[in-house]
């Protein structure tokens, strides 16, 4: 099936939806999404961030679809052609999204354990606007533990369903799921309920924003200044593929490998995640594809030195003395 | 005009037990449709009829029905949706709640028709003492015969039962509807695949208004092309309409369509004029979510013709000077009415029934409550009418389910045609009818 998007043509088996043909073509067409998962079923179609418009349904019907359609849920049809980045339109309502997306969302980042790899900071960056007009008291929730390893913090949740479907799916028993309704909704344990099975952790993994941490983890270390290697270790529950979040020797952290869509390679047990905290622990393969332009890659020490010696050398080419050595 | 399918026998004495109905000439249709016509012929004509959805949309029933898949060994469900919460409308719970049997004849003749063997009635969780009444009605119909196996000596067989929400506007969308009938929590789903796809228990499934069932049997006694001689063009047969507001007689009525909308509300036959000879200011012609009309507009088009109460009418002029029939939940409002507090309760109510799974309705209705709150207290500034603006047309057309139209239709509507009571209030910094307001109740969800 043809599919035209922002102008770019490309075949794709039918079936695909139009946000996985957006991906298969690259980032520069790639609609964001902040609740579609490609590792889990029937996730996607809530936060609305994907949407886009379609300019012609299909090479039978060149009609184009009225609405702005949610990508991750719309497959493609033969000969459709869709605006993405290239409609003002789609700018336009994204940038309305993202506005409702933080209107309640609490802003912490500076204490937030997962700034720097925030998919809602990446969002209100590339696709919101730098003012809120929002006048009113946020809304408000009690930090709760679910499970002796993972925290909930509510306030910064999304409501994107992705730890509900991740649960569902990944294991037998679902313990958790979304309470009360409209802008009461949150997610929730059953009465007294803690999450408790080998691969709870994977929600952390899973959560787009801050409401999810790791205890372990928590307010240990800001992400840029720890540093990602790949590493494996023979585990009989998951793959024990990988990444490790080192501070010198120390693993701070460990997490799934991630794509460059932001999602998990393979989900990986709880055991791989929370108790294996040693380097001795791990076969490390080497460091870990990071985007360059997350804050995370700028942690690349070797590399910082470099630019530095090569600045001092350009300053003393240029007659000038350097900050410190000034009298 | 005057003519009643529907409500004829309202006023008979005893007309919810099954013997009075019978012996007006209920069941009928039932008799005539398994006895003397195939399944393909019942739907050809509510075809013919050009009966639409009575629940709001409007979408022409036997097309709707037409689109039902129909694969071999999977069962087909008809579910009834007598869920209405639309605030102003109540004209399926008067229907069922004085002739439960019309909307029984109309769920077996229709469930024949899709060849169903099993249908719902699911009934709105306010609505307990209506579900009693059908319960009971279905006990009578099912004594008689008239449902479950071989129903007159025929091969058809059809189990009917009543499911009770628990009370959500949400659940009204067919797809959240039927969410909760499976018994999960009532969010819609999202679409395709729609329900004539894969509905109930992921079969193939009709979700119908009350009032559209119930009006397929006249259909089937009359015959289709007979019906459709009541009304006007495609606005065809008769419609429930529920008056309330400042009018000298509120109730249900029923009307032939192409009534003139100034004749609906003015004849002693129907609303009987403003209350306290007050003057016309407002009209929410087709329950809460339909873009409300001032009073020079909703009598006449922009084009200046008399607008007659039909789905084409009184869309006429598209948003921007028309409104929608919908589901004929028609509120009258008088000289005296606050469009911006009226506005402020239907924004509330909206903020209190959205389901919270997509973010634009989620989050964009309780903003706009919160704003319209100020406008109330007297905080507001003319800067909060132009962010109303915006904040409704980021949520129109970006949500799963029509929801998020639902609440931002009116928001439009009241700053397109009453902007200068928002101006008002803005300038002055003041609320007219602050101590009527601090009687209300505080905001939903504060």
């Amino acid at each position: 099936m043809k599919v035209t998007i922002d102008g770019i043509e490309i075949d794709v088996p039918k079936g695909t939806t139009i946000l996985q043909a957006a991906r298969m073509i690259g980032k520069k067409v790639a609609p964001p999404a902040m609740c579609y998962y490609s590792k889990l079923k029937t996730t996607g179609g809530y936060c609305r961030t994907c949407i886009v418009k379609v300019t012609k349904a299909s090479a039978q019907n060149p009609n184009p679809i009225p609405k702005p359609v949610a990508s991750c849920r719309t497959e493609v049809a033969d000969g459709m052609e869709v605006q993405n980045f290239t409609s003002q339109e789609v700018i336009e309502a994204r940038k309305g999204v993202v506005e409702f997306l933080l209107i309640n969302h609490p802003l912490d980042c500076p204490i937030c354990d997962q700034a720097g790899e925030c998919k809602l900071q990446d969002l209100g960056y590339e696709h919101g606007s730098a003012k809120t007009r929002y006048e009113f008291k946020r809304r408000e929730y009690e930090m709760i533990d679910i499970g002796d390893k993972i925290k909930l913090h509510m306030n910064r949740c999304i409501l994107c369903y992705r730890c509900v479907k991740l649960c569902d799916q990944l294991t037998d028993k679902r313990v958790h799921g979304v309470i009360h309704r409209g802008d009461a909704a949150e997610i929730s344990t059953y009465i007294k309920n803690v999450i408790d099975n080998d691969f709870s952790g994977n929600v952390i993994d899973v959560c787009p924003v801050g409401a999810l941490t790791d205890r372990t983890f928590r307010f240990k270390q800001r992400v840029w200044f720890t540093k990602p290697v790949d590493a494996k270790r023979n585990c009989d529950k998951c793959s024990g593929k990988v990444r490790l979040w080192l501070k010198g020797e120390e693993v701070l952290r460990v997490t799934a490998r991630m794509d460059e869509w932001g999602e998990v390679e393979d989900f990986i047990c709880n055991a791989c995640r929370f108790e294996k905290k040693r380097k001795s622990d791990w076969t490390i393969e080497g460091p870990s594809k990071i985007d360059r332009h997350s804050v995370i890659s700028q942690n690349h020490y070797e590399h910082l030195n470099e630019l530095k010696v090569k600045a001092m050398k350009q300053q003393k080419a240029l007659g000038f003395m350097p900050f410190d050595k000034r009298p | 005009m005057g003519r009643k399918l529907l409500l004829a026998h309202e006023n008979v004495p005893g007309i919810d037990r099954l013997d009075v109905y019978r012996a007006h000439g209920g069941y009928a249709s039932v008799e005539k449709a398994l006895k003397s016509m195939k399944p393909e012929d019942v739907v050809e004509e509510v075809k013919k009829s050009g009966l639409r959805g009575r629940g709001g949309a409007g979408f022409p029933t036997g097309l709707k029905w037409s689109f039902l898949a129909k694969p071999e060994g999977v069962p087909r469900y008809l579910v009834c949706n007598a869920d209405e919460s639309e605030p102003g409308t109540f004209k399926d719970r008067y229907l069922m709640e004085k002739i439960p049997h019309s909307l029984i004849e109309g769920m077996i003749v229709s469930s024949y028709a899709l060849g169903s063997n099993t249908s719902y009635i699911y009934i709105r969780g306010e609505y307990f003492y209506v579900s009693r009444i059908l319960e009971k009605a279905i006990q009578e119909a099912y004594e008689a015969g008239w449902l479950g196996k071989n129903i007159l000596g025929t091969d058809y067989s059809l189990d009917l039962y009543v499911q009770v929400g628990a009370g959500a506007y949400i659940c009204g969308e067919e797809t959240a509807l039927i969410e909760s009938l499976e018994g999960k929590r009532g969010n819609p789903r999202i679409k395709p695949p729609f329900p004539a796809v894969a509905g109930l228990w992921g079969c193939p499934t009709v979700v119908n208004n009350v009032e559209t069932i119930a009006a397929v049997a006249p259909i089937i006694n009359m015959g289709g092309e007979e019906y459709a001689k009541i009304g006007i063009g495609k606005s065809t047969g008769t419609k429930l309409i529920s008056a309330s507001g400042h009018i000298n007689k509120p109730g249900v009525y029923e009307i032939e369509l192409g009534l003139p909308v100034e004749e609906f509300i003015y004849s002693d036959q129907y609303c009987g004029g403003i209350r306290n000879g007050k003057k016309l200011k407002a009209v929410v012609a087709g329950g809460s979510s339909v873009p409300i009309l001032p009073a020079d507009l909703i009598l006449k088009t922009a084009k200046g013709e008399p607008r007659l109460m039909t789905y084409e009418s009184l869309f006429d002029g598209g948003f921007q000077s028309g409104t929608m029939l919908g589901s004929g939940g028609f509120i009258v409002m008088d000289e005296d009415t606050s469009i911006v507090k009226n506005l402020w309760n239907f924004t509330r109510f909206y903020h209190h029934e959205s389901c919270g799974q997509c973010s634009p309705c989620r989050e964009g209705t309780g903003w706009m409550e919160k704003i319209l709150h100020k406008f109330l207290e007297g905080t507001a500034n003319l800067s909060d009418i132009d962010l109303l603006w915006d904040i409704q047309s980021k949520i129109e057309g970006k949500t799963i389910c029509p929801l998020g139209d639902a609440a931002a239709w009116p928001v439009a509507s009241a700053i397109r045609h009453f902007k200068q009571e928002f101006e008002e209030i803005a300038k002055s910094k003041k609320f007219k009818d602050v101590s009527h307001y601090e009687r209300l109740h505080k905001p939903a969800m504060a």
